[in-house]
């Protein structure tokens, strides 16, 4: 996934009855290819906030972003590409950990400085939050061990303050 | 004053300036039916619910004032979901109320209960479900505004009988007026910005070869003065699409007439030798480019819309500029100031090319042989020529649809009705009757096609029971006769599933059965007395039946997927150098 090819839209909507499926609606209709979505509240309990990452391969960012703005409900859009935005997401994940595996695998926690939630015979929770990317790359370091269940959140996003600098330090000596 | 909310939903129709529901009751709409009998507003009892649909577009189409539809939940909500798409379609300013299962019984699949804001999401500008008394004046205020503002469009509002049932103690609510739209999302911008105005200018100075691509929105925004102005300004070609026939006259020197799959061949070829095509509240549908990659490729593309969303979409735009259209017009005329001859500009080798078009390929037909059917080009010309000059009329969707849209002369604005982006087949009827509702002193003709006829006609006992002596046209040609067309043209002339037949149903007893004069020509010399003894009835729905020769072909025609380029002509011109 290269960073052009997909872009955060944070998209600000009334707090209304079927808001979500309105936007879903308008995806599905015009052959938008959504990568990850989320919604949560904002601090004005008014509006809602939808965060989603499309493929612009589907369809031109343009259309993606005029479209959405005729939906009656949609307050406001932001497009916030890679350089702009500072994005997260948190995974939980279950992976297979027999006794003798498992050092190794607190290894891998201990480097992405993820946590460890819960640990059972021969399986371990671990969470993550973080920049999405890293993310893939602690998952793609778990396959081996085998993934038994896995849940991403998608990433939320915000824009990048001027002088923020310190905080895309990568977490990852 | 406390009021209950099926009070508060009549005044507020009252309010919004309704002179005129098409409606049908049942269940959950009834407790607003009881206030209709005292309200100023006058109701007619359609006889299919898809019939309210169309006349809510038809009078919409014909007044610019929005159409107003009201039905009750379930199967009526689905009834009227393809009048829905097709005022979606054509930007068509409607209100829709829908009866819903009171509001407890939501979710339970109670008694004709349907998701009825789920299913019309995509094919409505917006919906409501009211889920409170107190919302409906402002949720009616808001709807209106959101049909009726930026790029028109049909809008529903779904209300659950409880909160309008004065039995209920949900219904109940203090009556107020809203003191304006509330909806903080929704801002349609309608100036347009003045540097790309300046841009457009520019370009349009530097073009040897522009064409003023006309489309619905001109028609939308009230613009087809501002429009005439600009091109005689500039002495521009024009073409008018086929929502936008009449924007500018036919008539009129520089109007080339459609342009699209049945386009002349002068509106089609004018557009593909064009250097800049200026698109005014048109959207580039494929029925107009042809294949994409071939339409016009040599041009510069100046684009109109209000709606963003069309700047970009089919074909990137050299300038584009979101604005009404009406106003960015007269802000182009504004600062291209002096006209184009004061400036220098000779736009006589274009328009000797375009003339020379114009007359090797003017549109034709072959005249029947004595004894064969009626031709239907023949008689659309009758027609024409035997109707007042400011008739209004609707068609259906089919040859008689693109015959009707050739071979009229249109010499204002408002006075062409049809389905052109979904191309509902049974439109016109009922289009045709809400047109002569909101324009009561004007003539409306419906042009139907005998397939389109028997799948709206029942409107006429509307027509009849209600006194809205519409007319109409019947070209029977026993076909689905585009269907067959394409069959005869593409498929080897293998025709599957086309044949209607030409005399059952018997039309003429159809027609008389539902309270309408019934007429029927089969003969050239019976169509201009038919025609004549039609258009001076005025006190009932008149029908004639034409007989026509189901052989008939609309020409030119650019077959799908090819270019405009590769635009067939009629067979007795296929030897014109072109
Ligand atoms: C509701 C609907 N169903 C099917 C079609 C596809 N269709 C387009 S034109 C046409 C034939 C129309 O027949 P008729 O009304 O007799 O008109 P004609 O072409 O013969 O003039 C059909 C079936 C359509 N446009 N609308
Ligand atoms: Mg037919």
């Amino acid at each position: 996934m290269t960073a052009e090819r997909f872009h955060t839209v944070v998209v600000k909507v009334e707090n209304k009855a079927g808001v979500l499926a309105r936007v879903a609606g308008l995806f599905a209709r015009r052959g938008f290819n959504i990568e990850s979505l989320a919604v949560a509240p904002t601090d004005d309990e008014r509006f809602s906030r939808i965060t989603f990452t499309v493929d612009v391969a589907s369809a031109p960012l343009e259309q993606v972003v005029k479209q959405l703005d005729k939906l009656v409900n949609v307050v406001d859009i932001r497009e916030l590409d890679a350089a702009t935005a500072v994005e997260r997401e948190l995974m939980l994940i279950v992976v297979a950990a027999a006794p003798e595996r498992r050092s190794e695998l607190l290894d891998l926690v201990r480097i992405f400085k993820a946590k460890v939630l819960s640990v059972g015979p021969d399986k371990m929770m671990v969470s993550l939050s973080g920049r999405p990317d890293r993310i893939d790359d602690f998952e793609a370091l778990l396959e081996p061990f085998g993934i038994v269940e896995i849940q991403r959140t998608g990433r939320v996003a915000l824009r990048r303050l001027d002088s923020s600098a310190i905080d895309e330090t990568p977490e990852v000596p | 004053m406390t009021t209950n909310g099926g009070e508060a939903l009549i005044k507020s129709l009252e309010n919004e300036g309704v002179e005129v529901i098409f409606g049908l009751p049942g269940g959950a709409i009834l407790p607003v039916y009881d206030p209709i009998l005292d309200s100023s507003i006058r109701h007619i009892l359609v006889r299919h619910e898809q019939g309210a649909g169309h006349m809510a577009e038809g009078y919409a189409h014909a007044t610019g004032k929005p159409g107003v539809a009201m039905v009750t939940s379930g199967p009526a909500a689905t009834n009227i979901v393809t009048p829905l798409c097709d005022a979606y379609m054509d930007s068509v300013p409607m209100v829709c109320i829908t009866g819903q299962v009171p509001y407890a019984a939501i979710g339970t699949d109670a008694f004709q209960e349907c998701d009825t804001t789920g299913i019309t999401m995509s094919v409505t500008k917006h919906n409501f479900l009211v889920t409170e008394a107190a919302d409906i004046p402002q949720i009616i205020h808001d709807a209106f505004h959101i049909a009726t503002t930026g790029r028109p469009g049909p809008v529903l509002v779904d209300i659950p009988k409880d909160i309008v049932d004065p039995g209920n103690p949900r219904s109940a609510m203090e009556w107020y007026e809203p003191s304006g739209p509330q909806l903080p999302g929704y801002n349609p911008v309608t100036v347009p910005d003045p540097a790309l105005v300046a841009e457009a200018a520019t370009l349009i100075r530097a073009a040897e070869r522009p064409v003023v691509y006309a489309g619905g929105g001109i028609l939308k925004a009230r613009g087809a003065e501002a429009l005439r102005r600009l091109v005689e300004l500039t002495d521009i070609p024009t073409v008018t699409t086929l929502m936008a026939r009449g924007a500018l006259p036919d008539d009129h020197p520089l109007c080339l007439g459609m342009p699209g799959m049945h386009g002349n061949y002068t509106a089609v070829t004018a557009m593909q030798e064009a250097d800049l095509l200026i698109a005014l509240g048109a959207r580039f549908d494929d029925r107009v480019t042809g294949r994409l990659d071939g339409f016009a490729p040599d041009a510069k593309i100046i684009h109109v819309d209000i709606d963003p969303a069309e700047l970009n979409k089919v074909r990137p735009a050299n300038v584009g500029i979101r604005g009404d259209c009406r106003l960015t017009i007269e802000a182009l005329v504004e600062a291209l100031g002096v006209d184009v001859v004061d400036q220098g500009i000779d736009r006589a080798p274009w328009k000797q090319r375009i003339s020379g078009w114009q007359e090797r390929f003017p549109l034709t037909y072959e005249q029947s042989a004595p004894g064969e059917a009626l031709k239907p080009q023949f008689v659309l010309e009758k027609l024409r020529d035997g109707s007042p000059r400011d008739t209004i009329v609707a068609s259906g969707v089919g040859q008689h649809q693109m015959w009707t849209s050739q071979f009229w002369n249109f010499e204002q604005p408002y006075t062409w009705i049809n389905s052109g982006g979904l191309g509902t087949m049974g439109f016109s009827i009922p289009a045709a009757i809400g047109a002569k509702v909101g324009m009561p002193d004007r003539t409306v003709w419906a042009v139907d096609g005998d397939g389109c006829f028997q799948m709206t006609a029942q409107e006429l006992v509307t027509a009849t029971v209600e006194r809205i002596p519409i007319k109409v046209a019947l070209i029977n040609n026993g076909y689905l006769g585009m269907v067959r067309q394409w069959q005869e043209m593409f498929y080897d002339e293998r025709f599957s599933e086309v044949e209607l037949g030409r005399t059952v149903p018997d039309y003429v007893k159809w027609a008389e059965a539902m309270g309408c004069e019934a007429i029927r020509a089969e003969a050239p010399e019976e169509v201009e007395p038919a025609v004549a003894k039609a258009n001076e009835i005025n006190d009932r729905p008149v029908v004639v039946e034409f007989r026509c020769d189901e052989r008939e072909m609309v020409f030119p025609m650019v077959p799908a997927g090819k270019t405009n380029s590769e635009l067939l002509v009629d067979p007795s011109q296929e030897d014109q150098p072109r």
